[in-house]
């Protein structure tokens, strides 16, 4: 075999996929005749579904996630102090398997934004299909197709795995670690987010269409759509897998890799948020794959979970899909949020040149929001005809998890009052993500009220709302980030008046594209309808152009980052003269992160403090205590 | 000029709140208030924005304030604010004001709950089905005979109790001006409750994505004065137009009767209409084939066509799109008027 094809990379990763298809062929043909099936060699709907779990494995083998892994059960030697896959020198290292934290981040990040380009393009094929009552463009087979896969997307690898992707490039430069504590774990992690994406893009191709039941999948809608909901039904179950073994990944890091003299209470917010977030995946992420694996064993192989009319006893749950996959899918929301309150945390602190106000009760709020986040899930369900009396206790708990997150408006305000301002573009985006998610906040809080949610659950109001929390909240943090550690992960800046012109469009036309959702939701418009009552088509033409040009907004963003990468000025190592750890290291930081190990003798955001200092590079024998200006915060 | 900036604030942020909420009365939110239920819920959404004004206005005012009067200005590049790490007092106060006021608009909210799902002693009782992609009602008489009907018609001021029950996937009974809908749950019957309080005709709306034809899945709610609704239910009732299964008389049909019966079967329990378009009787659904192409067909065809879709499907349309139910949810003699009708129409 020639060496191309054995070495690990893109030319066995293509071999082991055709081999994946033969091997789900031979496997159902074998099967299938075993069991006496007709048409056991040629049933194409049943060699595609196992083809949609083989494959994806094999391709995995194949581009080289388990090399290490079978070197070692296989007893050969496993090379473990070779470092030839950490860091990257020109573009094409970002397409292999490398085990290099920094590189990880990187490939997620583009990666996550990628879909963010081909989700965002079929918001625009909806609105344009929206912007006049009647059907224009595409048929209701493919709108409800475009607003399954425009949300799936942008959920399960845009908004979580952007997240990881940040975390995954900061968050051991701030613990002051070397990497992350499994590295080739985080690589596999990586290589299944592609994966995932591709088998749901893909689903456009399936006869009958892609997956058209909305990201949520309900059953027993999804258990008799065509073959494309399988795609959407097994995708899932790779995002899940790729974020579960990351948040493992994280904890085990936090937990055990940070820097000497770095305590809890001295770790910055990010790190906070990202442990709370990732108590929350490592806990919730099986509810969604169970209700998955639910759906496919329903469909695939006639278990008849969710099939009510089946027998004399009616014996399937319906409502039990709901419960299961609102379990993970509630507190996915805070999955979707907490990284970007760590983010905000930072940004805010920094560009205002002040501590954060009230440290200990921002990192108590997020472990409030961890616990109360499980509490909330049947709000979903208000009007599903589940038992009448939980949604009294959910209305409560869904009302109260609001109390941690207004402690953190009202703290991120505290903390910005009497700073000096550096209004440039992370700290623009973040003090808009204040006012767009407090929005949201609020109209979260509405509809936990029982009366209201009845009239305007799975209208456009809830649209309106979660694109508020998703985009006004999720989105505007990734902005901030992605600008704010710009010159960290590229060694290069960004410009700044096209960061500024992004911000102000974007802000402008999210809020004239979501606004007016509300208005049409309350009004009577019902979500996810390619069709509508001629009443809302002056609303909705108006909504369709703003979003164009929400959508043209992205393109700033695009061509900065793409031309500031390669064209930009050097970038200093510490250009916002932050406290935190990766800001003490060159931009980009060295392959191994530190080169000596850093101690941690201060908390991290003593701005204001004369000679503060949140960590230096001394060994702790080495370091002596400096003094009572750092270590011991000051209340006014 | 020189007073304090938290008062300047406080003014500023009174004023924006009170034309916030000012606004919030002005602009036109709501569908019309068609039933006992709307007001108490319409109230409950002003209360809130009556709250959530003033914080929305609290948090951009300081937002702005901060960004105008903190602004970094030229010289202070690599100056710090002050080290406040935190005020423990403030911290209480807004960890307590937010939970008081949230648990008390919940409290509310309890209340207005049960006021719109009060049960009533001579409530009428409307049997609600949900199908893909039509409803169809049907009215309980005494004598175990039943009125069936593809529009809602509904008698002003009396409290209706909704039996809602689907034969496929999940939908969601909704009808705006009503303020309130619930979902159809394959095996389970749900209820709903309404006083309609206006006449008029109001659209309903299935709330749920259902599949395909799922954004054509409407009909309408009348709602008639009481002496006008009573006069429609006799006048369903009486044998001649009557659709409802089982409702045979004596004799087999002839077959003026049985086309008669198939086109009511085609607008009414069928909801074939909603996905079919057929010129004769009117409808414009899309989501199906347009029954123009039956032209030539026998009639063992269109029954085979009906009773079993997946036999043989036009090109450019999928499979199980079609319910495979009609053999069992329509009468044997439905079916047969169907058949009959189509097969007449399409000759």
């Amino acid at each position: 075999m020639p060496a191309k094809l054995r070495a690990p990379g893109w030319y066995r990763a293509g071999m082991f996929a055709v081999l994946g298809v033969a091997f789900a062929y031979t496997l159902v043909g074998i099967v299938r005749t075993a069991m006496h099936f007709p048409n056991a060699w040629t049933d194409g709907d049943a060699v595609t579904i196992v083809s949609l779990i083989a494959v994806p494995l094999f391709f995995l083998v194949g581009i080289g996630c388990f090399d290490y892994w079978f070197y070692w059960v296989s007893g050969r030697p496993t090379r473990p102090e070779d470092h030839s896959s950490h860091g990257a020198t020109s573009w094409k290292d970002y397409f292999r398997v490398n085990t290099d934290h920094k590189v990880i981040g990187i490939q997620y990040i583009c990666v996550s934004f990628f879909f963010l380009f081909v989700g965002g393009l079929m918001a625009m094929l909806m609105r344009a299909e929206l912007a006049q009552p009647g059907m224009q463009f595409v048929n209701s087979e493919e709108f409800n197709g475009l607003v399954s896969v425009h949300a799936s997307l942008l959920i399960f690898l845009f908004v979580i795995p952007v997240f990881a992707g940040i975390a995954n490039f900061v968050l051991p430069l701030m613990i002051g670690a070397p990497d992350m504590a499994f590295p080739r774990l985080n690589a596999l992690s990586f290589w299944m987010l592609p994966v995932a994406g591709t088998i749901m893009v893909a689903s456009f191709l399936a006869p009958g269409g892609s997956f058209a039941t909305g990201w949520t999948a309900y059953a027993p809608l999804s258990t008799t759509m065509p073959l494309g909901q399988l795609f959407f039904t097994v995708g899932v179950q790779f995002a899940g897998a790729s974020s579960i073994a990351t948040a493992l990944n994280f904890l085990v890091t936090i937990i055990t890799m940070r820097a000497p003299g770095m305590s809890f209470f001295r770790m910055p917010l990010l790190v906070w948020a990202n442990f709370s977030t990732s108590l929350l995946v490592v806990i919730a992420t099986p509810f969604i794959a169970a209700s998955q694996f639910f759906v496919l064993l329903d469909r695939a192989l006639g278990f008849q979970f969710f099939n009510a009319f089946v027998g004399a006893g009616k014996d399937g749950s319906v409502l039990m899909y709901q419960h299961v996959f609102w379990f993970y899918s509630h507190p996915a929301v805070y999955i979707m949020m907490l990284p970007g309150f760590g983010i905000i945390s930072e940004v805010l602190s920094v560009k205002a040149r002040k501590p954060i106000f009230g440290y200990r009760m921002m990192a108590f709020s997020l472990l409030a929001i961890v616990i109360l986040g499980f509490t909330v899930w049947a709000h979903h369900m208000f009007v599903s005809g589940m038992q009448s009396w939980i949604r009294i206790p959910m209305m409560i708990t869904t009302a109260i998890i609001a109390v941690p997150t207004g402690i953190k408006i009202f703290s991120w305000l505290a903390t910005i009052w009497r700073g000096v301002l550096h209004l440039d573009t992370p700290m623009l985006f973040a003090l808009g993500f204040l006012t767009t998610f407090t929005l949201g906040g609020i109209s979260g809080v509405m509809l936990a009220m029982v009366p209201f949610d009845i009239h305007v659950s799975d209208t456009y109001f809830i649209v309106a709302h979660i694109h508020y929390v998703l985009f006004g909240g999720s989105l505007f943090t990734i902005f901030a980030g992605i600008y704010y550690w710009f010159p960290k992960m590229t060694g290069k800046m960004y410009d700044e008046r096209l960061g500024k012109m992004h911000f102000w469009a974007t802000f402008v036309f999210f809020n004239l594209t979501f606004g007016p959702m509300h208005v049409i939701g309350i009004q009577g418009m019902p979500r996810r309808v390619a069709d509508y009552a001629q009443q809302f088509a002056p609303y909705n033409l108006a909504i369709s152009i703003v979003s164009f040009l929400l959508g043209l907004s992205t393109l700033i963003f695009l061509y900065n980052m793409v031309v500031s990468w390669r064209l930009g000025p050097r970038a200093a190592a510490n250009p916002w003269r932050a406290l935190t750890l990766e800001w003490q290291v060159s931009s980009p930081p060295p392959i191994f992160n530190f080169d000596a190990v850093p101690t941690v003798v201060g908390g991290p955001y003593e701005y204001g403090i004369p000679g503060a200092v949140h960590g230096i590079f001394q060994s702790p024998a080495e370091a002596k205590p400096v003094g009572s200006v750092a270590t011991s915060p000051t209340t006014e | 000029m020189r007073r304090h900036p938290v008062i300047q604030m406080v003014v500023i942020g009174a004023i924006a709140s009170a034309i916030g909420i000012a606004l919030s009365f002005w602009i036109h939110w709501f569908p019309v208030d068609a039933a006992k239920q709307d007001k108490p819920i319409d109230t409950l959404y002003h209360v809130l924005m009556i709250v959530s004004i003033p914080i929305f206005v609290l948090v951009t005012t300081v937002i702005l304030y901060s960004a105008w009067a903190f602004r970094m200005r030229p010289g202070q590049e690599h100056e710090d604010g002050p080290p406040i790490h935190g005020n423990t007092r403030l911290e209480v106060v807004w960890t307590a004001i937010p939970a008081i006021l949230l648990v008390s608009l919940c409290s509310y909210a309890y209340g207005v709950l049960t006021d719109i799902e009060q049960t009533h002693k001579n409530e009428l009782v409307v049997k609600v089905h949900a199908i893909q992609f039509a409803w169809s009602f049907s009215y309980p008489q005494p004598g175990g005979r039943t009125v069936s009907s593809d529009q809602l018609y509904l008698p002003k001021d009396r409290p209706v109790r909704f039996d809602i029950d689907t034969q496929d996937v999940i939908h969601d009974f909704w009808v705006p001006a009503f303020r309130v809908k619930i979902d159809t749950v394959p095996g389970i019957v749900t209820h709903l409750r309404v006083t309609p309080t206006r006449l008029g005709s109001y659209p309903i709306v299935c709330a749920e994505l259902c599949g395909l034809g799922h954004s054509v899945m409407r009909s309408t709610a009348h709602v008639m004065a009481p002496a006008a609704f009573a006069a429609w239910l006799s006048r369903e009732q009486a044998p001649v137009s009557a659709g409802g299964a089982g409702a045979g008389g004596g004799g087999a049909p002839t077959q003026a009767q049985l086309i008669a019966l198939g086109r009511h079967t085609f607008t009414g329990d069928g909801g074939c209409g909603a996905c079919h378009t057929l010129a004769d009787a009117g409808t414009t659904g899309t989501t199906g084939p347009n029954l123009r192409m039956l032209r030539g067909q026998t009639q063992a065809q269109i029954r085979q066509d009906i009773a079993d879709p997946n036999a043989r499907i036009t090109p450019g349309y999928q499979a199980n799109v079609m319910p495979q139910t009609f053999a069992q949810t329509l009468s044997a003699q439905q079916l047969d008027g169907l058949v009959a009708y189509l097969a007449t129409v399409s000759k």
